[in-house]
């Protein structure tokens, strides 16, 4: 897909361009591109390694267990086909836990792990359960509560105030979390 | 709504405080901790790096080749019609299919426009509020052999339209156009 759409870019960009009679501008862009980009990176390894420092600090403590405790009244709301002791359970939950603290390598495995898990409890094996669909959607619609790559960015490219939006991405991450999840219930029946 | 920016400003600070007297009390080796995690946030730029330089070459093309306004010409009727600004649809697009090519896209629009302009923040919440559709989606029912997705794709590309619908309401409503 992404070779796909680099190549895309690259063709119709120049193809594009040599049209318009912007060759120039072009070079320019070829020579520029590598250069911003290695830029950039040195911004965001400052800021990406500080949080992540931070991240871990926290994941010793313990942080990911007691957050996953937490919220099992909220996954026995979203997810009544799984039973309460069942595996599944703690997987979503630590998948849950690592999405909001933007832990995106710690949340694939636990996710990993549970939709196997899921899958155990399927009956029909190449259909999605009710389970998977809504624990996908949830996982497709945004969890992070602090987008720090974003922040990184916007401090890269001269931000007075960089993290100016965080909480505007957090009602927003709200906003898209809770129709997916609405979406999922509403259909669920039909589908 | 300044409750909202006083809220963005404290909650880092505040995040990183909790976390370190989290740590301190559950007799956690806290500078040890915040090393190892430190490295592995180095590494994982250091992995992004080739396909941020990939991308962003790629993105600087079609801006320069006049790709990106010709696309915003062509789609700007739609846009009109449903309020949204049509310099953002190429974000919202490509963020379904890839994380890493949006934001060469998002860099983009941040050095034309600026972070701080309506376009640049609507950018930015955008970024945090939407997730890559596709490729998650592959990955999990790829791993367990589910053929038959249902209503995931369908309830996934709804989730993430209200993301960026309430991304740009919000900015507007928050800081003004």
């Amino acid at each position: 897909m992404l070779n796909l759409l680099w190549a895309v870019f690259c063709i119709v960009g120049i193809a594009c361009g040599i049209l318009n009679g912007r060759a120039a501008e072009l070079t320019q862009a070829v020579l520029d591109g590598g250069k911003e980009a290695v830029e950039l990176a040195f911004t965001m390894a400052g800021i990406l390694a500080m949080w992540s420092g931070i991240l871990k600090i926290g994941e010793r403590a313990g942080l990911m267990d007691a957050l996953a405790k937490k919220l099992s009244p909220l996954l026995h709301l979203l997810f009544p086909d799984i039973p309460p002791s069942h595996p599944a359970r703690r997987y979503i939950a630590a998948n849950f836990a690592a999405n909001f603290l933007g832990l995106g390598w710690a949340a694939t495995p636990a996710g990993l792990n549970a939709i196997q898990a899921m899958q155990s409890l399927n009956r029909e094996k190449d259909r999605a359960s009710n389970a998977m669909c809504m624990f996908l959607v949830i996982n497709m619609s945004s969890l992070q509560l602090i987008t720090v790559n974003i922040i990184a960015y916007r401090s890269q490219y001269g931000s007075a105030s960089p993290a100016e939006i965080t909480a505007l991405g957090i009602a927003a991450t709200c906003v898209s979390t809770l129709s997916g999840i609405l979406a999922v219930k509403l259909l669920e029946r039909r589908w | 709504m300044s409750y909202l920016v006083f809220l963005s400003d404290i909650i880092i600070p505040l995040t990183a405080f909790s976390i370190i007297v989290y740590g301190v009390l559950q007799g956690v080796s806290v500078y040890d901790a915040f090393l190892e995690g430190a490295k592995e946030g180095l590494l994982a730029v250091w992995q992004i790096l080739p396909a941020l330089i990939g991308l962003l070459t790629a993105v600087a093309l079609l801006r320069a080749g006049g790709v990106t306004e010709a696309l915003a010409d062509l789609l700007s009727p739609v846009c009109q019609l449903l309020h949204f600004p049509s310099e953002l649809l190429p974000l919202a697009l490509v963020r379904l299919v890839s994380s890493s090519a949006a934001i060469g896209i998002l860099t983009d629009i941040f050095s034309v426009f600026g972070p701080d302009s309506f376009l640049g923040r609507c950018a930015s919440v955008m970024m945090c509020s939407t997730e890559t559709v596709f490729y998650t989606m592959s990955v999990y029912f790829l791993s367990v052999g589910i053929k038959n997705s249902r209503h995931t794709l369908l309830c996934a590309l709804c989730a993430n339209l209200c993301g960026v619908a309430a991304s740009c309401w919000l900015v507007a409503a928050v800081f003004g156009k």
